[in-house]
């Protein structure tokens, strides 16, 4: 088979394409092992520097006042924990209602029209929500938690109607039908046979839209944020500590004390955050089998 | 379409009547949830607009263009902070947008079929990031090694453009930037993932079978096919690093003194600006200038946001067109 005139290796030109191949898959793989490394080397930063601070003590005591040294954060825990319930409390029913509509009972074009106003809403930079709400509330009421959970639950309401949306359309059609031909009116079959369906699903996007809010301080900034009071406050007509203010506050602060609690409260927020996005995620991975069956 | 005349001769059961009234109901409160959404937009246009109002009528168009911001003399412009939201997300779009194709390549094409998922869920990891716990990172760990390494070596090598000069700090544009470029990447990488897998694997399997190489069957079929994708995503990952306060006000050095030429300098953006002088604004004109601020960063939101939405659709119904 082989003539001594047709030698089976590559020729130069195929040398270099295959070269230029490998070269290729290499700058893939690098760019994914830096963007792999970048957050390894975050996290690690925050453990290893925040590690150390945290004790019971840090995360159940409130802090001194500002400017002095020592204390924890429990005010700022308690801070984002009510702030976060709230603004849940605000976009969960909304987002639902909201995909509800969007899915099952628009025509197309008008569900397409709320479709761009929720992804322009989800777009819309944090900072100008902050100050919107400044505008709407904070110049006539002053700040306060409930202001701060309004802020948020902007943040939150695209995140949970689109995922509600997602999951709403992965249920088979046969089950809408099934419960129509059975004599059920609309109402009944989205509430008692749609919806129950998609509650893994919406918990999810539920989930998701938590991690984001729990971390943003931009929305806050104008609507509640106050210097680190003695004290735990409870009470949301008054403005609330938080997580992310808090890190955001000792950042800039000049003295090496407040950065350590800074990555201690850094490290709080991110394990929570990275925790509850895992748990999304899984709970995501179950939804979608349950469906598929 | 079930033709039911007015006068209905048959007598409604209660039961009937009560389904009716359900439905009527589902119908309104839905519905007056999705308005509840479109209002909070209108709103939010409304009210940003008119606290911009009294800037606006000192200063007009003028606010955009002038490089005026002095407190002291309440005289308030626009330009630096425009300069330095334009120059800061351009540049960490720039470094962005190659290193996501080749991620969203790496994670489509190229990774190992038990690794794919764990990497793709550890890119999209960066992004859940809080950026505020970025900025902190930025402020203690990137800015001394960008002060130490990489401002140094960037003014030895490139030093005579005056883009890399100055006083080495650690604080201004370039942090920024790098911040910016780590916030974008896992947006822009996984929307490119997305992108790549949804290219027909006829194509790329036909183009393989032709010869070509794995590379020249990527540059060849599925590069093209995504481009307004491609496209689409980038201008998301604008949009992002447009609006992005906190991270960057914490590392940018917040300068309102001007426009310097070295990325070295301390600078502002748009979003970092209003973050960093509204606790301290006085007078009444300087809310009102912060306002109309966030009223310029909500246009260019808005634009962004609207133009990459138009890319997608019009990608989306090329490719069902075909069909």
């Amino acid at each position: 088979m082989t003539h001594a005139g047709l030698p089976l290796r590559p020729s130069a030109r195929m040398r270099r394409r295959s070269a230029v191949n490998r070269l290729m898959e290499g700058v893939g793989t690098i760019a994914a092992l830096v963007a792999v490394s970048l957050l390894a080397i975050v996290v690690v930063s925050v453990f290893r520097r925040g590690g150390g601070e945290i004790s019971w003590g840090f995360l159940t005591k409130a802090p001194a006042g500002y400017g002095l040294p020592g204390r924890g954060i429990a005010s700022a825990l308690v801070g984002t924990l009510l702030l976060v319930l709230l603004a849940t409390a605000m976009a969960l029913p909304v987002g639902v209602l909201a995909a509800i509509y969007m899915t099952e009972l628009a025509p197309r074009q008008i569900s397409g029209v709320f479709r761009v106003a929720l992804d322009v809403l989800n777009g819309m930079p944090s900072i100008v929500l902050g100050i919107f709400v400044y505008g709407l509330i904070v110049v006539a009421h002053g700040q306060s938690g409930l202001a701060g959970a309004f802020a948020l639950a902007i943040i939150m309401l695209p995140l949970v109607a689109r995922s509600t949306q997602e999951v709403l359309r992965l249920v088979p059609s046969t089950l809408r039908e099934g419960g129509l031909a059975l004599g059920a009116e609309r109402w009944r079959t989205v509430v008692g046979l749609i919806l129950p369906t998609t509650f893994g699903g919406i918990i999810t996007g539920t989930v998701l839209a938590v991690a984001r809010a729990a971390g943003e301080t931009a929305p806050l900034l104008f609507t509640s944020s106050i210097i680190s009071t003695p004290g735990v406050t409870w009470n949301p007509l008054h403005a609330l500590a938080s997580i992310p203010f808090t890190i955001f506050q000792l950042s800039e602060s000049p003295d090496p004390a407040d950065h350590r609690r800074a990555w201690a409260a850094a490290l709080v927020l991110i394990a929570f955050v990275l925790l509850a996005s895992l748990a999304a995620r899984a709970l995501l991975a179950r939804t979608r089998r349950k469906l598929a069956r | 379409m079930s033709v039911v005349p007015s006068s209905h001769p048959l007598h409604l059961g209660g039961r009937r009547a009560r389904g009716r009234l359900g439905d009527l109901v589902l119908h309104g409160v839905t519905l007056a949830a999705a308005l509840a959404g479109v209002a909070v937009l209108v709103l939010i246009g409304l009210e940003v607009v008119e606290g911009s109002h009294r800037a606006f009528g000192r200063f007009g168009l003028h606010f955009l263009a002038s490089s005026a911001w002095n407190p002291v003399k309440d005289v308030y412009g626009a330009w630096p902070y425009v300069y330095g939201t334009l120059v800061s997300s351009l540049l960490a779009l720039a470094i962005a947008t190659p290193l996501s194709i080749a991620i969203g390549l790496y994670l489509s094409e190229l990774a190992p079929r038990g690794v794919r998922g764990a990497i793709g869920a550890l890119v999209e990891m960066l992004a859940a990031i809080p950026s505020v716990v970025l900025g902190l990172w930025g402020i203690l760990v990137l800015g001394p090694f960008v002060r130490a390494h990489v401002e140094p070596w960037l003014n030895h090598t490139l030093g005579f453009t005056r883009i890399f000069d100055g006083p080495y700090s650690g604080f201004g544009l370039l942090p920024a930037i790098l911040i910016l470029t780590i916030m974008i990447v896992p947006i822009v990488s996984s929307i490119c993932r997305e992108l790549f897998l949804a290219v027909p694997s006829e194509l790329e399997e036909g183009a393989l079978a032709l010869g070509t190489t794995r590379w020249e069957m990527i540059r060849g079929v599925i590069l093209p096919a995504a481009r307004p994708g491609i496209a689409a995503a980038a201008i998301l990952g604008l949009g992002r690093a447009v609006g992005e306060a906190i991270a960057v006000s914490q590392v940018i050095g917040n300068s309102n003194g001007g426009i310097a030429r070295s990325l070295f300098a301390p600078s502002n953006t748009l979003a970092s600006g209003i973050a960093n002088e509204f606790q301290g604004a006085t007078s009444k004109l300087q809310v009102s200038s912060l306002f109309y601020l966030a009223t310029i960063l909500l246009a260019i939101g808005l634009a962004v946001n609207l133009l990459a939405q138009l890319i997608v659709r019009r990608f989306e119904f090329r490719r069902t067109g075909v069909d």
